[in-house]
Protein backbone atom coordinates (compact mmCIF):
# COMPACT_ATOMS: atom_id res chain seq x y z
CA UNK A 1 0.00 0.00 0.00
CA UNK A 2 1.83 3.18 -1.11
CA UNK A 3 1.97 6.04 1.27
CA UNK A 4 -0.70 7.98 -0.81
CA UNK A 5 -3.10 4.84 -1.84
CA UNK A 6 -6.47 5.26 -1.62
CA UNK A 7 -6.61 2.19 0.48
CA UNK A 8 -4.82 3.66 2.56
CA UNK A 9 -6.65 6.91 2.75
CA UNK A 10 -9.86 4.49 3.34
CA UNK A 11 -8.57 2.42 5.88
CA UNK A 12 -6.61 5.93 8.10
CA UNK A 13 -10.34 7.85 7.50
CA UNK A 14 -12.21 5.33 8.84
CA UNK A 15 -10.02 4.63 11.89
CA UNK A 16 -10.08 8.18 12.45
CA UNK A 17 -13.55 8.59 12.02
CA UNK A 18 -13.92 5.13 14.56
CA UNK A 19 -11.60 7.18 17.15
CA UNK A 20 -13.36 10.36 16.97
CA UNK A 21 -16.83 8.63 17.29
CA UNK A 22 -15.50 6.90 20.51
CA UNK A 23 -13.37 9.90 22.01
CA UNK A 24 -15.11 13.31 21.41
CA UNK A 25 -18.75 14.36 22.41
CA UNK A 26 -21.00 14.82 19.33
CA UNK A 27 -20.32 18.42 19.25
CA UNK A 28 -16.63 18.16 18.77
CA UNK A 29 -16.64 14.91 16.21
CA UNK A 30 -15.50 15.73 12.58
CA UNK A 31 -18.51 17.83 10.36
CA UNK A 32 -20.18 15.58 7.96
CA UNK A 33 -20.24 16.67 4.88
CA UNK A 34 -22.84 19.70 4.45
CA UNK A 35 -26.02 18.73 2.42
CA UNK A 36 -25.90 20.92 -0.45
CA UNK A 37 -28.00 22.84 -2.36
CA UNK A 38 -28.12 23.60 -6.10
CA UNK A 39 -28.72 27.33 -7.04
CA UNK A 40 -32.00 27.04 -9.51
CA UNK A 41 -30.81 29.33 -11.97
CA UNK A 42 -26.74 28.54 -12.18
CA UNK A 43 -26.73 24.94 -10.54
CA UNK A 44 -23.91 26.25 -8.52
CA UNK A 45 -24.15 23.87 -5.40
CA UNK A 46 -24.06 25.49 -1.81
CA UNK A 47 -24.40 24.54 2.16
CA UNK A 48 -27.72 24.20 3.23
CA UNK A 49 -26.59 26.38 6.29
CA UNK A 50 -25.15 30.14 5.93
CA UNK A 51 -24.48 32.37 8.53
CA UNK A 52 -26.64 35.44 9.72
CA UNK A 53 -25.21 38.25 10.98
CA UNK A 54 -27.98 40.32 11.74
CA UNK A 55 -27.42 41.81 15.85
CA UNK A 56 -24.52 39.33 16.17
CA UNK A 57 -22.23 40.82 14.50
CA UNK A 58 -23.21 44.49 15.07
CA UNK A 59 -20.50 44.90 17.76
CA UNK A 60 -18.93 48.52 16.86
CA UNK A 61 -15.30 48.23 17.70
CA UNK A 62 -14.93 46.12 20.87
CA UNK A 63 -12.10 43.79 20.07
CA UNK A 64 -13.13 41.44 22.47
CA UNK A 65 -16.08 40.70 20.38
CA UNK A 66 -14.84 41.34 17.13
CA UNK A 67 -12.56 38.24 18.02
CA UNK A 68 -15.46 36.44 18.84
CA UNK A 69 -17.15 36.80 16.02
CA UNK A 70 -14.14 35.90 13.94
CA UNK A 71 -13.91 32.87 15.78
CA UNK A 72 -17.89 32.26 14.91
CA UNK A 73 -16.72 32.83 11.19
CA UNK A 74 -13.53 30.54 11.38
CA UNK A 75 -15.61 27.69 13.06
CA UNK A 76 -18.15 28.17 10.27
CA UNK A 77 -15.94 28.31 7.40
CA UNK A 78 -13.88 24.82 9.22
CA UNK A 79 -17.18 22.95 9.14
CA UNK A 80 -18.24 23.59 5.09
CA UNK A 81 -19.95 26.77 5.29
CA UNK A 82 -19.61 29.27 2.66
CA UNK A 83 -22.66 32.02 2.31
CA UNK A 84 -22.64 35.06 5.05
CA UNK A 85 -25.92 37.09 4.93
CA UNK A 86 -25.24 40.68 6.16
CA UNK A 87 -26.44 44.43 5.15
CA UNK A 88 -25.68 47.80 5.38
CA UNK A 89 -28.71 48.39 7.61
CA UNK A 90 -26.82 46.33 10.09
CA UNK A 91 -24.59 48.56 11.67
CA UNK A 92 -20.95 47.39 12.11
CA UNK A 93 -21.70 44.14 10.69
CA UNK A 94 -20.12 44.34 7.46
CA UNK A 95 -16.50 45.75 8.61
CA UNK A 96 -16.75 42.48 11.67
CA UNK A 97 -17.28 40.50 8.62
CA UNK A 98 -14.59 42.49 6.47
CA UNK A 99 -12.01 42.20 8.91
CA UNK A 100 -12.21 38.55 9.90
CA UNK A 101 -12.38 37.60 6.42
CA UNK A 102 -9.29 39.20 5.93
CA UNK A 103 -7.26 37.33 8.96
CA UNK A 104 -9.15 34.05 7.87
CA UNK A 105 -8.92 33.76 3.80
CA UNK A 106 -11.03 31.46 3.44
CA UNK A 107 -11.11 29.07 0.45
CA UNK A 108 -14.78 29.15 -0.42
CA UNK A 109 -16.64 32.31 0.21
CA UNK A 110 -20.17 33.13 -0.92
CA UNK A 111 -20.75 36.88 0.08
CA UNK A 112 -24.22 38.08 0.03
CA UNK A 113 -24.74 41.77 0.92
CA UNK A 114 -27.73 44.12 0.74
CA UNK A 115 -28.52 47.68 -0.85
CA UNK A 116 -30.78 49.60 1.56
CA UNK A 117 -30.98 52.81 0.31
CA UNK A 118 -33.73 54.93 -0.09
CA UNK A 119 -33.52 56.27 -4.50
CA UNK A 120 -31.62 54.20 -6.67
CA UNK A 121 -29.09 56.76 -7.72
CA UNK A 122 -27.27 56.32 -3.89
CA UNK A 123 -27.42 52.33 -4.75
CA UNK A 124 -24.23 52.37 -6.64
CA UNK A 125 -22.16 54.38 -3.93
CA UNK A 126 -23.85 51.92 -1.13
CA UNK A 127 -22.78 49.13 -2.94
CA UNK A 128 -18.95 50.46 -3.28
CA UNK A 129 -18.74 51.12 0.73
CA UNK A 130 -20.16 47.63 1.86
CA UNK A 131 -17.96 45.71 -0.51
CA UNK A 132 -14.65 48.02 0.83
CA UNK A 133 -16.07 46.91 4.22
CA UNK A 134 -16.08 43.07 3.51
CA UNK A 135 -12.95 43.77 1.73
CA UNK A 136 -14.12 41.94 -1.34
CA UNK A 137 -13.41 42.21 -4.83
CA UNK A 138 -16.88 41.22 -5.58
CA UNK A 139 -19.77 40.53 -3.76
CA UNK A 140 -21.89 36.95 -5.05
CA UNK A 141 -25.13 38.07 -4.23
CA UNK A 142 -26.72 41.57 -3.52
CA UNK A 143 -30.11 42.05 -2.61
CA UNK A 144 -32.77 44.42 -2.57
CA UNK A 145 -33.21 44.97 1.15
CA UNK A 146 -36.78 45.06 2.67
CA UNK A 147 -37.88 46.02 -0.77
CA UNK A 148 -36.81 49.38 -0.10
CA UNK A 149 -36.66 51.68 -3.81
CA UNK A 150 -36.74 47.55 -5.61
CA UNK A 151 -37.62 49.38 -9.00
CA UNK A 152 -35.05 51.61 -9.24
CA UNK A 153 -32.01 49.50 -7.47
CA UNK A 154 -33.13 45.70 -9.15
CA UNK A 155 -32.32 46.93 -12.67
CA UNK A 156 -28.97 48.64 -11.37
CA UNK A 157 -27.94 45.15 -10.05
CA UNK A 158 -29.02 42.75 -13.11
CA UNK A 159 -27.00 45.42 -15.17
CA UNK A 160 -24.04 44.65 -12.47
CA UNK A 161 -25.10 40.96 -12.76
CA UNK A 162 -24.58 40.65 -16.72
CA UNK A 163 -21.35 42.87 -17.02
CA UNK A 164 -20.21 40.39 -14.93
CA UNK A 165 -19.27 42.66 -11.89
CA UNK A 166 -22.29 40.29 -9.89
CA UNK A 167 -23.26 36.33 -10.07
CA UNK A 168 -26.86 36.75 -8.68
CA UNK A 169 -29.26 39.03 -7.95
CA UNK A 170 -32.41 38.79 -5.38
CA UNK A 171 -34.78 40.45 -3.29
CA UNK A 172 -35.66 40.39 0.71
CA UNK A 173 -37.81 41.08 3.31
CA UNK A 174 -38.67 39.46 7.11
CA UNK A 175 -41.34 38.78 9.20
CA UNK A 176 -44.07 37.99 6.62
CA UNK A 177 -44.14 41.40 5.55
CA UNK A 178 -45.15 42.31 1.64
CA UNK A 179 -45.43 39.06 0.13
CA UNK A 180 -47.79 40.17 -2.14
CA UNK A 181 -44.93 42.31 -4.14
CA UNK A 182 -42.93 40.00 -3.23
CA UNK A 183 -44.98 37.29 -5.46
CA UNK A 184 -45.03 40.15 -8.11
CA UNK A 185 -41.47 40.61 -8.32
CA UNK A 186 -40.34 36.68 -8.19
CA UNK A 187 -43.42 36.43 -10.99
CA UNK A 188 -41.98 39.20 -13.30
CA UNK A 189 -38.12 39.89 -12.79
CA UNK A 190 -35.62 37.33 -13.59
CA UNK A 191 -33.84 37.27 -10.11
CA UNK A 192 -31.88 34.58 -8.74
CA UNK A 193 -32.87 34.63 -5.17
CA UNK A 194 -35.54 35.49 -2.73
CA UNK A 195 -34.79 35.97 1.15
CA UNK A 196 -37.91 35.18 3.71
CA UNK A 197 -38.78 34.54 7.53
CA UNK A 198 -39.38 30.92 7.63
CA UNK A 199 -39.64 28.40 10.29
CA UNK A 200 -41.66 25.76 12.48
CA UNK A 201 -44.50 28.21 13.51
CA UNK A 202 -44.29 31.26 10.72
CA UNK A 203 -45.27 28.95 7.46
CA UNK A 204 -46.73 31.44 5.62
CA UNK A 205 -44.42 31.48 2.60
CA UNK A 206 -45.43 27.55 2.15
CA UNK A 207 -48.52 28.79 1.25
CA UNK A 208 -47.01 30.62 -2.13
CA UNK A 209 -43.79 32.44 -1.88
CA UNK A 210 -42.08 28.59 -1.91
CA UNK A 211 -43.81 27.07 -4.62
CA UNK A 212 -43.89 29.59 -6.68
CA UNK A 213 -39.54 29.83 -6.45
CA UNK A 214 -39.80 26.23 -7.34
CA UNK A 215 -41.64 27.10 -10.59
CA UNK A 216 -40.02 29.95 -11.98
CA UNK A 217 -36.44 28.53 -10.23
CA UNK A 218 -35.70 31.05 -7.48
CA UNK A 219 -33.33 29.77 -4.94
CA UNK A 220 -34.96 30.62 -1.52
CA UNK A 221 -32.45 31.92 1.99
CA UNK A 222 -34.56 31.65 4.85
CA UNK A 223 -33.69 34.26 7.30
CA UNK A 224 -34.93 34.52 11.53
CA UNK A 225 -34.98 30.66 11.31
CA UNK A 226 -35.36 30.61 15.24
CA UNK A 227 -37.24 33.62 15.21
CA UNK A 228 -34.31 35.79 16.70
CA UNK A 229 -33.80 33.15 19.47
CA UNK A 230 -37.47 33.59 20.55
CA UNK A 231 -38.41 29.97 19.70
CA UNK A 232 -34.98 28.44 20.67
CA UNK A 233 -35.35 30.33 24.11
CA UNK A 234 -39.30 28.99 24.50
CA UNK A 235 -38.22 25.56 23.43
CA UNK A 236 -34.99 25.68 25.74
CA UNK A 237 -35.30 22.73 28.45
CA UNK A 238 -38.33 21.09 26.07
CA UNK A 239 -37.43 17.62 25.49
CA UNK A 240 -36.68 16.65 21.97
CA UNK A 241 -39.34 14.35 21.35
CA UNK A 242 -38.49 10.77 20.22
CA UNK A 243 -38.34 11.46 16.83
CA UNK A 244 -35.04 14.07 17.13
CA UNK A 245 -32.88 10.50 17.02
CA UNK A 246 -34.36 9.89 13.75
CA UNK A 247 -33.21 12.18 11.89
CA UNK A 248 -29.97 12.86 13.99
CA UNK A 249 -30.74 15.64 16.39
CA UNK A 250 -29.85 16.69 19.62
CA UNK A 251 -31.16 19.80 20.09
CA UNK A 252 -34.16 21.61 19.31
CA UNK A 253 -32.19 23.84 17.69
CA UNK A 254 -31.17 21.43 14.84
CA UNK A 255 -34.72 20.23 14.54
CA UNK A 256 -35.46 23.49 13.57
CA UNK A 257 -33.48 23.91 10.79
CA UNK A 258 -33.48 20.67 9.34
CA UNK A 259 -37.64 21.29 9.56
CA UNK A 260 -36.54 24.23 7.00
CA UNK A 261 -33.93 23.11 4.60
CA UNK A 262 -35.69 19.88 4.21
CA UNK A 263 -38.55 21.91 2.50
CA UNK A 264 -37.40 21.29 -1.10
CA UNK A 265 -37.79 24.90 -2.35
CA UNK A 266 -35.15 26.28 0.51
CA UNK A 267 -31.70 26.48 -0.98
CA UNK A 268 -30.14 27.65 2.56
CA UNK A 269 -31.01 29.24 5.92
CA UNK A 270 -29.07 32.16 7.25
CA UNK A 271 -28.97 31.45 11.79
CA UNK A 272 -27.00 34.19 13.33
CA UNK A 273 -24.96 33.40 16.27
CA UNK A 274 -22.20 34.94 18.42
CA UNK A 275 -21.33 31.70 19.54
CA UNK A 276 -19.20 29.25 18.38
CA UNK A 277 -21.11 26.39 20.19
CA UNK A 278 -23.79 27.12 18.19
CA UNK A 279 -22.22 27.67 14.96
CA UNK A 280 -21.06 23.92 15.55
CA UNK A 281 -24.55 22.56 16.34
CA UNK A 282 -26.20 24.84 13.29
CA UNK A 283 -23.69 23.34 10.97
CA UNK A 284 -24.67 19.21 12.29
CA UNK A 285 -28.13 20.41 11.12
CA UNK A 286 -26.82 20.66 7.93
CA UNK A 287 -25.67 17.04 7.25
CA UNK A 288 -27.43 13.39 7.81
CA UNK A 289 -30.86 12.80 7.11
CA UNK A 290 -33.46 15.42 6.71
CA UNK A 291 -37.59 14.61 7.71
CA UNK A 292 -39.57 13.84 5.22
CA UNK A 293 -43.10 15.51 4.76
CA UNK A 294 -44.91 13.39 7.60
CA UNK A 295 -41.99 13.94 10.15
CA UNK A 296 -42.08 17.97 9.29
CA UNK A 297 -45.39 18.28 9.94
CA UNK A 298 -44.69 16.05 13.82
CA UNK A 299 -41.95 18.72 14.08
CA UNK A 300 -44.06 22.15 13.07
CA UNK A 301 -47.02 20.61 15.39
CA UNK A 302 -44.90 19.88 18.45
CA UNK A 303 -42.75 22.93 18.56
CA UNK A 304 -45.84 25.20 18.30
CA UNK A 305 -47.78 22.83 21.26
CA UNK A 306 -44.36 23.26 23.25
CA UNK A 307 -43.28 26.77 22.76
CA UNK B 1 -38.72 52.85 5.34
CA UNK B 2 -41.55 51.77 3.37
CA UNK B 3 -44.60 49.89 5.36
CA UNK B 4 -43.31 51.88 8.71
CA UNK B 5 -46.36 50.63 10.67
CA UNK B 6 -45.60 47.24 10.24
CA UNK B 7 -42.18 47.35 11.81
CA UNK B 8 -42.09 46.74 15.81
CA UNK B 9 -39.57 48.59 18.28
CA UNK B 10 -37.99 44.84 18.46
CA UNK B 11 -37.46 44.76 14.61
CA UNK B 12 -35.41 48.40 14.64
CA UNK B 13 -33.20 46.90 17.75
CA UNK B 14 -30.08 46.38 15.89
CA UNK B 15 -27.66 45.02 18.70
CA UNK B 16 -27.54 43.16 21.47
CA UNK B 17 -27.75 43.93 25.07
CA UNK B 18 -24.29 42.70 25.74
CA UNK B 19 -23.05 45.09 22.80
CA UNK B 20 -25.18 47.92 24.29
CA UNK B 21 -23.23 47.97 27.68
CA UNK B 22 -20.16 47.33 26.49
CA UNK B 23 -19.90 50.27 24.27
CA UNK B 24 -20.51 52.17 27.56
CA UNK B 25 -18.07 49.79 29.45
CA UNK B 26 -15.07 50.70 27.06
CA UNK B 27 -16.22 54.51 26.85
CA UNK B 28 -15.70 54.63 30.28
CA UNK B 29 -12.42 52.63 30.50
CA UNK B 30 -11.07 55.22 27.94
CA UNK B 31 -12.33 58.35 29.53
CA UNK B 32 -11.28 57.74 32.79
CA UNK B 33 -11.07 59.80 34.82
CA UNK B 34 -12.75 62.34 33.03
CA UNK B 35 -16.03 61.44 35.12
CA UNK B 36 -14.81 62.98 37.92
CA UNK B 37 -14.82 65.93 36.40
CA UNK B 38 -18.24 65.52 34.42
CA UNK B 39 -19.27 64.76 37.96
CA UNK B 40 -18.36 67.78 39.24
CA UNK B 41 -19.80 69.86 36.35
CA UNK B 42 -22.95 68.72 37.24
CA UNK B 43 -22.89 69.34 41.07
CA UNK B 44 -21.50 73.11 40.09
CA UNK B 45 -24.55 72.95 37.80
CA UNK B 46 -26.52 71.61 40.66
CA UNK B 47 -25.38 74.37 42.97
CA UNK B 48 -26.03 77.40 40.59
CA UNK B 49 -29.86 76.78 40.21
CA UNK B 50 -29.69 77.05 44.17
CA UNK B 51 -28.92 80.99 43.54
CA UNK B 52 -31.18 83.57 42.29
CA UNK B 53 -28.49 85.75 40.32
CA UNK B 54 -28.96 85.24 36.66
CA UNK B 55 -25.12 84.83 36.53
CA UNK B 56 -25.86 82.11 38.42
CA UNK B 57 -28.40 81.21 35.86
CA UNK B 58 -26.46 81.84 32.77
CA UNK B 59 -23.50 79.23 34.24
CA UNK B 60 -25.75 76.27 34.78
CA UNK B 61 -27.35 77.15 31.02
CA UNK B 62 -23.80 77.09 29.81
CA UNK B 63 -22.49 74.24 31.71
CA UNK B 64 -25.61 72.16 30.90
CA UNK B 65 -25.12 73.12 26.82
CA UNK B 66 -21.53 71.76 27.04
CA UNK B 67 -22.42 68.91 28.82
CA UNK B 68 -25.18 68.12 26.01
CA UNK B 69 -22.94 68.97 23.36
CA UNK B 70 -19.91 66.73 24.44
CA UNK B 71 -22.32 62.96 25.25
CA UNK B 72 -23.78 63.86 21.92
CA UNK B 73 -20.13 63.72 20.12
CA UNK B 74 -18.50 62.10 22.50
CA UNK B 75 -21.10 59.14 23.01
CA UNK B 76 -23.40 59.20 19.92
CA UNK B 77 -21.64 60.16 17.00
CA UNK B 78 -18.39 58.56 18.58
CA UNK B 79 -19.90 55.50 19.62
CA UNK B 80 -23.09 54.63 19.78
CA UNK B 81 -22.96 55.62 15.29
CA UNK B 82 -21.10 52.49 15.44
CA UNK B 83 -23.82 50.28 16.33
CA UNK B 84 -27.24 52.07 16.12
CA UNK B 85 -27.88 53.83 12.26
CA UNK B 86 -30.25 56.32 14.42
CA UNK B 87 -27.08 57.40 16.74
CA UNK B 88 -26.14 60.14 13.51
CA UNK B 89 -29.70 61.72 14.62
CA UNK B 90 -29.59 61.89 18.21
CA UNK B 91 -26.44 63.46 18.13
CA UNK B 92 -27.67 65.72 16.17
CA UNK B 93 -30.52 66.62 19.10
CA UNK B 94 -27.99 66.86 21.50
CA UNK B 95 -26.20 69.77 19.31
CA UNK B 96 -29.54 71.06 19.26
CA UNK B 97 -30.70 71.10 22.69
CA UNK B 98 -27.40 72.55 23.36
CA UNK B 99 -27.37 75.33 21.20
CA UNK B 100 -31.25 75.57 22.66
CA UNK B 101 -29.40 75.87 26.46
CA UNK B 102 -26.77 78.23 25.46
CA UNK B 103 -29.26 80.71 23.65
CA UNK B 104 -31.06 80.58 27.16
CA UNK B 105 -28.34 82.17 28.62
CA UNK B 106 -28.05 84.76 27.18
CA UNK B 107 -32.02 85.54 27.83
CA UNK B 108 -31.49 84.99 31.99
CA UNK B 109 -33.13 87.21 34.38
CA UNK B 110 -32.64 87.44 38.30
CA UNK B 111 -35.27 84.60 39.67
CA UNK B 112 -35.77 83.03 42.93
CA UNK B 113 -37.60 79.65 42.64
CA UNK B 114 -40.32 78.74 44.67
CA UNK B 115 -39.00 76.85 48.25
CA UNK B 116 -41.01 73.42 46.38
CA UNK B 117 -39.79 74.34 42.85
CA UNK B 118 -36.27 74.35 43.55
CA UNK B 119 -36.46 71.55 46.26
CA UNK B 120 -38.50 68.85 43.42
CA UNK B 121 -35.63 69.87 40.51
CA UNK B 122 -32.45 69.95 43.24
CA UNK B 123 -33.97 65.77 43.68
CA UNK B 124 -34.05 65.02 39.91
CA UNK B 125 -30.59 66.72 38.84
CA UNK B 126 -29.33 64.76 42.32
CA UNK B 127 -30.68 61.84 40.96
CA UNK B 128 -29.29 62.32 37.91
CA UNK B 129 -26.26 63.17 38.78
CA UNK B 130 -25.27 61.45 41.84
CA UNK B 131 -27.83 58.59 42.20
CA UNK B 132 -27.79 57.56 38.66
CA UNK B 133 -23.81 56.27 38.54
CA UNK B 134 -25.13 54.35 41.45
CA UNK B 135 -27.48 51.45 39.38
CA UNK B 136 -24.67 50.42 38.08
CA UNK B 137 -24.01 48.71 41.17
CA UNK B 138 -27.21 46.81 41.39
CA UNK B 139 -25.53 44.94 38.65
CA UNK B 140 -22.88 41.91 38.42
CA UNK B 141 -20.16 44.64 36.55
CA UNK B 142 -20.26 47.24 38.77
CA UNK B 143 -18.61 50.54 38.21
CA UNK B 144 -17.17 49.53 34.84
CA UNK B 145 -21.03 50.19 33.04
CA UNK B 146 -22.19 52.90 35.45
CA UNK B 147 -23.73 55.75 33.66
CA UNK B 148 -22.47 59.07 34.18
CA UNK B 149 -23.57 62.21 33.68
CA UNK B 150 -21.35 64.16 30.78
CA UNK B 151 -20.57 60.83 29.54
CA UNK B 152 -23.31 58.90 29.32
CA UNK B 153 -26.83 60.97 27.99
CA UNK B 154 -29.46 59.24 29.98
CA UNK B 155 -28.32 60.95 33.49
CA UNK B 156 -27.29 64.15 31.48
CA UNK B 157 -31.27 64.22 30.22
CA UNK B 158 -32.21 63.44 33.59
CA UNK B 159 -30.05 66.04 35.27
CA UNK B 160 -31.02 68.68 32.76
CA UNK B 161 -34.96 68.11 33.37
CA UNK B 162 -34.34 69.19 36.79
CA UNK B 163 -32.18 72.19 36.28
CA UNK B 164 -35.33 73.20 33.64
CA UNK B 165 -38.12 72.32 36.32
CA UNK B 166 -36.03 74.19 38.88
CA UNK B 167 -35.43 77.38 36.93
CA UNK B 168 -38.89 77.51 35.27
CA UNK B 169 -37.56 76.82 31.90
CA UNK B 170 -39.80 77.48 28.58
CA UNK B 171 -41.23 74.25 27.66
CA UNK B 172 -39.48 73.66 24.16
CA UNK B 173 -36.67 73.16 26.41
CA UNK B 174 -37.75 69.91 28.08
CA UNK B 175 -38.89 68.85 24.58
CA UNK B 176 -35.27 66.71 23.69
CA UNK B 177 -34.48 65.63 27.27
CA UNK B 178 -38.52 64.16 27.51
CA UNK B 179 -37.85 62.97 24.19
CA UNK B 180 -34.47 61.25 24.75
CA UNK B 181 -35.91 59.79 28.25
CA UNK B 182 -38.33 58.25 25.94
CA UNK B 183 -36.27 56.64 23.42
CA UNK B 184 -33.46 55.27 26.00
CA UNK B 185 -36.62 53.75 28.43
CA UNK B 186 -37.79 51.47 25.09
CA UNK B 187 -34.31 50.74 24.06
CA UNK B 188 -33.60 49.45 27.37
CA UNK B 189 -37.17 47.91 27.33
CA UNK B 190 -36.55 45.38 24.40
CA UNK B 191 -32.79 44.83 25.69
CA UNK B 192 -34.73 43.46 28.40
CA UNK B 193 -32.84 45.43 31.42
CA UNK B 194 -34.26 46.16 34.57
CA UNK B 195 -33.27 49.87 34.11
CA UNK B 196 -36.01 50.76 31.59
CA UNK B 197 -38.27 51.99 33.61
CA UNK B 198 -35.83 54.59 35.22
CA UNK B 199 -35.16 57.57 32.69
CA UNK B 200 -39.27 57.12 32.05
CA UNK B 201 -40.42 57.26 35.51
CA UNK B 202 -38.09 60.59 36.13
CA UNK B 203 -39.00 61.89 33.32
CA UNK B 204 -43.09 61.48 33.70
CA UNK B 205 -42.04 62.47 37.58
CA UNK B 206 -40.75 65.72 36.45
CA UNK B 207 -44.22 66.65 34.02
CA UNK B 208 -46.44 66.32 37.08
CA UNK B 209 -44.06 68.07 38.75
CA UNK B 210 -44.05 71.33 36.49
CA UNK B 211 -47.79 70.80 35.81
CA UNK B 212 -48.49 71.00 39.30
CA UNK B 213 -45.92 73.79 40.51
CA UNK B 214 -47.12 75.99 37.86
CA UNK B 215 -50.51 75.77 38.62
CA UNK B 216 -49.92 76.16 42.16
CA UNK B 217 -47.75 79.22 41.46
CA UNK B 218 -50.02 80.65 39.13
CA UNK B 219 -52.75 80.13 41.87
CA UNK B 220 -50.51 82.04 44.44
CA UNK B 221 -49.94 84.88 42.16
CA UNK B 222 -53.61 85.56 40.98
CA UNK B 223 -54.37 85.36 44.71
CA UNK B 224 -51.26 88.06 45.71
CA UNK B 225 -52.69 90.31 42.85
CA UNK B 226 -56.32 90.42 43.05
CA UNK B 227 -58.06 92.16 40.50
CA UNK B 228 -59.58 95.73 41.19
Amino acid sequence: MSPDSPQRRRLLTSLLGVSGSLLLPPLHAAPAALITRAIPSSGEAIPVIGLGSWITFNVGRDPQARAECAAVMRQFFAGGGRLIDSSPMYGSAQDVIGEALAAIKPARLFSADKVWISGGARGPGQIETSRRLWRVPRFDLLQVHNLLSWQEHLPQLLAMKREGRLRYVGITTSEGRRHAEIENIMASQPIDFVQVSYNALDRDVEQRILPLARERRIGVIVNRPFRQGDLTQALAGKPLPGWGAEIGCSTWAQALLKFIVAHPAVTCAIPATSNVNHVRENLLAGSGRLPDEALRKRIALDAGRLA
Amino acid sequence: MSQWWTYTLSDLLMFSARTYWRLLELLNRELWPLHLLTIAVGMLVMGCILRPAARARRSAYLLLGASWAWVGWVYHLQRYADINTGAPYFAAGFALQALLLWIMSLRTRNFDPSPARWRIGIVIASAGVLLYPLLALLDENGWRRAEVFGIAPDPTAIATLGVLLALRAHPIAWLIPLSWCAVTSATLLELRAWQAWVPAAIALLAIAAGLLLRRRERALSSRADPPT
